[in-house]
């Protein structure tokens, strides 16, 4: 097995002091941006990014510790969701629906410890499958032209359209602008200035991590300020602390079952982690759930939703890594990471960053150890966090936003600009705007008009060159079918109800 | 309502942006789309749905109430002076001056936002400017450059 080799170079690579080191600190710094609610992997990334890049860590590290910190917000949600009925991000909303009933019921440390559990084997499952398989599809993407690639493009944000959001053409709208906003600056091209007013701030284009910082944190920090959670009360987890093997037979099959499928929904791009743990939860209810007790307590209903969405933040990086093309708003923060260490992601970076690639892989095994370790024995010290007040939260919380926005460029004009977009993002989110979708196209807006302007050089300019091989015909087909497929279930289960029982929740 | 606001606002903005990108004219050019079609390809597109959403808007977000929102201008605010103020007052100052003003906010007494606010201004510029190599201004009031 080539895989092999390569693995056990990856772990020479993951095993450096440094990038153990930095393994660490991020599995934990994850760990707690996962927890607290407001902040999840997208902001805690998006702010280590350049503090990273300041460091001048090597590429592999600052890789290593923003993979870490993403993997390690997947194990910290669900504290707050258990102990508090308040997902600590977004992948964490269903593992409250039975976390948060055991917890009342006196069985938060086996809710914990449990949850803990299946989020390790959702993403040992899921980084066996990502040394498995992206090999293979990177060698396959290699025969990939720009036709392709933009065909591909245009997909992942059909995905986003069909998947994400009540609205397809709310989300397509917020993939738009992501796009538009790309286009500020320099054209590679021509080396005509686009949209820059004659400033010269925005003459190499609007920084991506202000685009970030700002629509997350800060009007993050606006919604926080909306919804305090006073008299929300963190329960005591008091009782056993561990799971028993009951316990454990009990959620095998379904924890299993839901990182395969969790892994397979990460991998798609669009979707990641809330709707991977949103469908397995609504799998394992209607598979396993005899007596009713999904959503009071069931210790089936923790593991499962964990498990996918553990699994499914791992599988997202295989279409980041193989194909340049970010599966989540996480991973095309990690793409424009890589972009700052002027390292193009896609099916080269097998061949070309060996080291880069299968470090990362590595890492992720022991990275997931790491965190097995903190989220069981130690998950008393992640919980004391959550009783943090939000006057000295939030504050910090910007703090080190700013930091991480001046750290880039270290001008005033990218601070003010961030905190505009925050207020744009604010309005944007009131008005029922997905975010991630914007950040995606705006990550994938520069690839995207330079892959459609090489494919129309060689075509001479005719349009026909993008719907000529086999590969861009399916992805064209693909993309027709995941818009037009939520219409049908929602039409289809639309009629179910009608007809009495059945239930709508997907949409 | 806001829907239909939003979109209103969104066309003049698709209008402004494709007329601007109309403009744009590459002096040579070696390819056969230059770099105008792109944004008014995108701009295009964008138009379409949001035309759609004047047409079909949603049902009406929970804007905040009165106070929320006077709460919310007064949050913007203080983010916007923090941004304005960090390189001239320097890091640590204008840190221990928005986190008063935003901990006041959130419900926090002055006494423990005053503490919190120099021990963040203070602990974190060491945190970042000194141990992480992060380097922060110290405020152009004080070093004069």
């Amino acid at each position: 097995m080539d895989s092999l080799g390569h693995l056990a170079q990856g772990f020479v690579v993951a095993a450096k002091p440094i990038n153990l080191l930095v393994a660490l600190l991020g599995s934990f710094i994850g760990t707690v941006v996962g927890l607290l609610p407001g902040l999840g992997p997208i902001n805690g990334v998006a702010i280590l990014l350049p503090i990273a890049f300041a460091m001048k860590l090597p590429p592999e590290t600052a890789l290593i510790l923003l993979a870490a910190v993403y993997i390690g917000c997947e194990y910290g949600g669900r504290i707050s969701s258990i102990l508090l009925n308040i997902p600590g991000d977004a992948g964490a909303l269903m593992t409250a629906l039975d976390g948060y009933p055991m917890a009342k019921n006196g069985l938060a440390g086996v809710a914990l410890s449990i949850s803990a559990w299946s989020s390790f084997v959702g993403s040992v499952i899921a980084t066996l499958g990502l040394a498995l398989f992206a090999p293979i599809l990177a060698k396959w993407a290699l025969s990939f032209g720009p036709a392709e690639y933009f065909v591909l493009m245009v997909f992942a944000i059909c995905c986003l359209a069909g998947m994400v959001g009540d609205r397809p053409v709310k989300t397509l709208i917020a993939a738009l602008t992501g796009l538009l906003m790309s286009t500020v600056g320099i054209d590679a091209g021509s080396g005509v200035y686009r949209f820059t007013f004659g400033d010269v701030h925005l003459s190499d284009g609007i920084q991506f991590i202000v685009v970030v910082i700002g629509l997350f944190s800060v009007s993050e920090m606006l919604v926080m300020l909306e919804q305090s959670h006073a008299g929300q009360t963190v329960i005591k987890a008091t009782g056993r602390a561990m799971f028993n093997l009951k316990e454990m037979a009990d959620t095998w099959w379904g924890t299993v079952r839901s990182s395969v499928i969790g892994f397979v929904i990460g991998v798609l791009p669009g979707a990641g982690a809330t709707i991977a743990s949103a469908i397995t939860y609504m799998v394992e209810k209607n598979l396993t759930d005899r007596e009713g007790t999904f959503g009071k307590g069931d210790v089936r209903g923790v593991a499962a939703p964990e498990a996918a969405n553990n699994s499914a933040a791992h599988g997202a990086f295989i279409p980041m890594l193989t194909l340049g093309v970010p599966g989540s708003g996480t991973t095309a923060v990690m793409v424009g990471a890589l972009t700052l260490y002027n390292i193009t992601p896609g099916p080269l970076l097998f061949e070309q960053q060996p080291d880069l690639v299968w470090g990362l892989i590595a890492s992720m095994f022991i990275g997931n150890v790491m965190l097995l370790v903190m989220n069981i024995p130690m998950v008393g010290l992640f919980a004391r966090m959550l009783h943090v007040p939000n006057w000295l939260l939030v504050p910090a919380i910007a703090a080190v936003s700013f930091v991480g926005v001046y750290a880039v460029h270290a001008t005033t004009f990218d601070l003010v600009l961030m905190v505009a977009l925050g207020i744009v993002g604010w309005f944007l989110r009131k008005l029922g705007f997905p975010m991630a979708p914007l950040i995606l196209g705006f990550v994938l807006g520069d690839m995207m008009e330079q892959n459609l302007r090489r494919a129309l050089s060689i075509s001479d300019g005719h349009p026909a060159i993008l719907f000529q091989s086999t590969v861009s015909i399916t992805l064209w087909v693909l993309a027709a079918l995941v818009l037009v497929a939520p219409f049908l279930v929602r039409r289809w289960s639309a009629r179910r109800a009608g007809k009495g029982g059945g239930s709508a929740i997907m949409g | 309502m806001s829907d239909r606001i939003f979109a209103a606002l969104w066309l003049a903005f698709c209008a402004a942006v494709g007329w601007m990108a109309w403009q744009i004219e590459a002096p040579i050019s070696y390819e056969p789309i230059g770099p105008r079609a792109y944004p008014l390809l995108l701009a295009g597109t964008m138009a379409a749905a949001t035309f759609w959403l004047l047409l079909k808007p949603d049902r009406e977000p929970d804007w905040p109430a009165g106070p929320m929102k006077a709460k919310a201008a007064v949050l913007f605010g203080a983010f916007l002076a923090y941004a304005l103020a960090f390189e001239w007052l320097g890091f640590p100052l204008s840190t221990a001056l928005a986190t008063v003003a935003v901990g006041r906010l959130f419900a926090g007494g002055w006494v423990p936002c005053i503490a919190g606010g120099t021990g963040l201004g203070v602990g974190l510029w060491f945190f970042f400017d000194k141990l992480l190599d992060v380097t922060l201004p110290l405020g152009r009031l004080f070093t004069g450059t």
